[in-house]
């Protein structure tokens, strides 16, 4: 022990001249890229938040006139930061408790395991567009086989994405209709908990609520954590399925900048955080505009991230 | 504490060095001289444009008697190029040098940052004559004084009445005015027991398919933008009167009731369509709708008609927009891709040709005037639209669509009623509107 921690105190000492040079050459592409494709962007985009910019010519300082307007004088970024809030509160925890669900079942499952997992994993390979054009048309009121079924029984189907009571919640279902994604990251985490901590769990006598509280959950935290951190990420840059929900089901397909027409449909209730940011870039011409909010959003999941991280502590290894 | 100085040097230092290379690497001005009158374009000239399929193939044709009439150049054509992706890429240096933009909403971004060239002076060398083009179609293509894009065929929307329906119920002509309409459209509206609606003589939801703001303001004359740029919305009684009119129509079928009902419909550029299947019996549409219903629902009669207005000194009008093209910034063959746009939008043959095949609205008058130009009596009406001086666009603005959609955002509530104060609400219109603008400078 004291030869290997002597050896170990040597080669530290005997370090060779070059070893920095050798990491940096390693680390450097990475190191590239992160410069390149992270923190230029962003620091671009927070210089762009304080200037006029319009793509072609050199911006120009406008101070704090466009943080003023994204900030107080948009009502429609408000309405869009909440929908997108909602949408994390509904979607995260409905994704992350509906995979781990369907992960526990499908591991519990003696037979034909394999062909369920198939099955729970299709949506989430079809392309987001088309997953959500076929959704909407499932859940078309009126012609749509849901509430046409719904209908043989007497009830009266909603409106789904065409009603802004219930057009949050579509797209909820559309997001747990396609959580094979996670699924499958889940059931090899569970697969991975140790045998023997649930015999030691059971000759204790814990019940399989028990079991899976101190057993099951402290184990796939770390996996659990990567759900919840990723799901609020991505959340908070929701687009490409509300802008194709709301397109679709106002009845006006379109592609291109032309889908923006038919964004937030119905009543803004599905106009998203990201949408308006597009819009208010692409569409009005205000970039300066479009930085702010991007700064915001780079701040926001910054801050649920390093909230998140510190909370669970599960990455760093130090335990929950 | 010499460390921490240090380090503060280094960070103000990486910050300054960062703030000059995101002005470095912002595009700057670059502008081309103009070639001397009778010089024959020659070289590379590439074309980008959205259109696909037939519209492709139509383009296509046009363009092969371009090659032949200058030999000299070569041309390369990208298909399905949209607003964004011209955009980025004029932005990025490595734009193409000509491009078509289905939107008039681009050319107040693009001429006033310059991202399209003026194109007076090559007008001017040319002697072109611009009166040759309609005033609605040269309103749309320039911007503050700067001519930076040519008209490049023209939509025209008016009024599509479901011919069958209207003997059925004992009607022989197309509404003139809005009360017209609205007696009509009760008339022809269908019911269940229940009071469900089973067909709608007129869908008057904003939102719903080509039913916009911006497409019914020639109904009224409703102006848009002041002279110097400003919304003139508020202030503008004909939209008050316009939207008062809707909301009453709205609220005689039951706004929750359209709402369902229009959920049940297919897709506006489907077989689906609701007019196509009879769901309803009149709509405010395209002039490319008629092609649409030649291939998808032949056995539709239908009728066409100028927009249905509230004042009669406003007949015969309806909405014109069209495609616009225009020279990039950064082009690297300005003279041949002048020389592109020149053949495309001031050539009689080649206007009269692209409008026979796309099936759009000519923007000269000697095209629309053209023997060679395939017309029909409901295609007529439409080229009646466009030429008719009471016909409406939608003027080019430093925030593109911004003052259309900031409108629209407003109209969703106020058909819904969940904002029931038409003058405040207008006027809120104009505040947020205005703030757009001054910020797009």
């Amino acid at each position: 022990m004291a030869a290997i921690a002597s050896q170990g105190s040597a080669g530290a000492v005997r370090r060779s001249p070059r070893r920095p040079l050798v990491v940096l050459t390693f680390i450097g592409p990475a190191l590239i890229g992160i410069a390149v494709f992270l923190i230029y962007p962003l620091l671009a985009a927070i210089y762009f938040s304080f200037t006029r910019f319009d793509m072609f010519n050199p911006p120009v300082w406008v101070g704090l006139d466009f943080w003023q307007y994204v900030l107080f004088d948009d009502p429609t970024v408000r309405v869009a930061a909440k929908n997108t809030l909602v949408f994390v509160v509904l979607m995260v925890p409905a994704r992350t408790v509906g995979a781990l669900l369907t992960a526990m079942l499908l591991n519990a499952m003696k037979r034909s395991r394999s062909t369920y997992r198939t099955l729970y994993y299709l949506p989430a390979l079809a392309p987001p567009v088309t997953a959500t054009i076929a959704f909407v048309l499932l859940l078309k009121p009126g012609t749509g086989p849901v509430n046409t079924l719904l209908a043989q029984f007497g009830i009266e189907g909603p409106g789904w994405f065409n009603d802004p009571d219930w057009a949050k919640t579509s797209l909820t279902l559309l997001a747990l209709w396609g959580v094979g994604d996670l699924m499958i990251i889940f059931m090899a985490a569970l697969l991975d908990v140790p045998k023997e901590l649930y015999e030691a769990a059971s000759l204790d006598g814990a019940s399989r609520r028990h079991q899976f509280r101190y057993v099951t959950l402290p184990t796939i935290s770390p996996v659990l954590l990567f759900a919840v951190i990723t799901g609020i990420i991505g959340t908070l840059n929701y687009f490409t399925q509300a802008a194709v929900a709301g397109s679709v089901a106002s009845g006006q397909v379109t592609s291109g900048s032309g889908i923006a027409g038919t964004f937030g449909y119905p009543e803004n209730a599905t106009l998203t955080y990201p949408m308006r940011l597009y819009s208010i870039g692409f569409g009005n011409n205000l970039f300066g505009a479009a930085n702010v909010m991007a700064v915001i959003l780079f701040v926001v999941s910054m801050t649920a991230t390093i909230v998140l991280l510190r909370r669970f502590k599960a990455f760093t290894g130090s335990g929950s | 504490m010499h460390r921490a100085l240090k380090r503060r040097t280094t960070l103000v230092v990486g910050v300054a060095v960062a703030l000059t290379m995101f002005s470095a690497c912002t595009p700057a001005e670059a502008p081309k001289p103009i070639a001397t009158p009778g010089v024959e374009p020659t070289g590379t000239v590439e074309l980008w444009h959205f259109f696909t399929d037939r519209e492709a193939k139509a383009l296509d044709d046009t363009l092969a008697r371009f090659k032949a009439k200058y030999p000299k150049v070569t041309l390369t054509v990208k298909g399905g190029q949209d607003d964004a992706k011209v955009t980025t890429a004029i932005g990025a240096g490595t734009g193409p040098d000509v491009a078509i933009s289905y939107s008039t909403d681009i050319v107040g971004k693009f001429c006033a940052a310059g991202a399209w060239v003026d194109l007076n002076p090559y007008l001017q060398r040319d002697g072109v004559d611009l009166t040759a083009i309609p005033e609605v179609a040269r309103s749309y293509t320039e911007f503050r004084g700067k001519r930076c894009a040519m008209p490049f065929l023209a939509d025209a929307y008016g009024f599509y009445f479901n011919k069958a329906m209207f003997a059925e119920a004992g009607l022989t002509e197309a509404p003139k005015t809005l009360a017209e309409l609205s007696d009509m459209a009760k008339k022809l509206t269908k019911r269940k027991p229940d009071g469900t609606i089973e067909r709608a003589g007129f869908l008057p939801l904003f939102g719903f398919y080509e039913n916009s703001p911006s497409h019914f303001a020639p109904m009224a004359g409703a102006k848009w933008l002041n002279a110097d740029g400003t919304s003139a919305i508020g202030a503008d009684p004909a939209w008050k009167a316009l939207l008062t009119w809707q909301k009453e129509l709205v609220d005689w079928y039951g706004y929750d009731k359209l709402e369902k009902f229009r959920a049940s419909l297919g897709d506006e550029w489907s077989a689906d369509n609701a007019f196509h299947k009879g769901k309803i019996a009149m709509a405010v549409d395209g002039e490319w709708r008629m092609a649409f219903l030649k291939d998808q629902a032949p056995e539709v009669q239908f009728g066409v008609a100028p927009l249905p207005v509230l004042y009669a000194s406003h007949a015969g009008a309806g909405y014109i927009s069209g495609n616009v093209i225009g020279v990039s910034r950064t082009a690297r063959n300005p003279e041949a891709a002048w020389a592109l746009i020149k053949f495309l939008t001031t050539e009689t043959d080649s206007i009269v040709e692209l409008s026979n095949g796309i099936r759009n609205v000519p923007t000269t008058t000697a095209a629309l005037t053209s023997p060679q130009l395939h017309v029909d009596p409901a295609f007529q009406v439409f080229l009646d639209i466009f030429a008719n001086p009471n016909s409406g666009t939608t003027p080019p603005s430093a925030i593109g669509p911004g003052y259309q959609d900031t409108l629209s955002e407003f109209l969703m509530a106020w058909q819904s009623g969940s904002k029931k104060d038409l003058a405040a609400g207008l006027a809120d219109v104009d505040t947020r509107v205005n703030k757009m603008i001054e910020l797009a400078g």
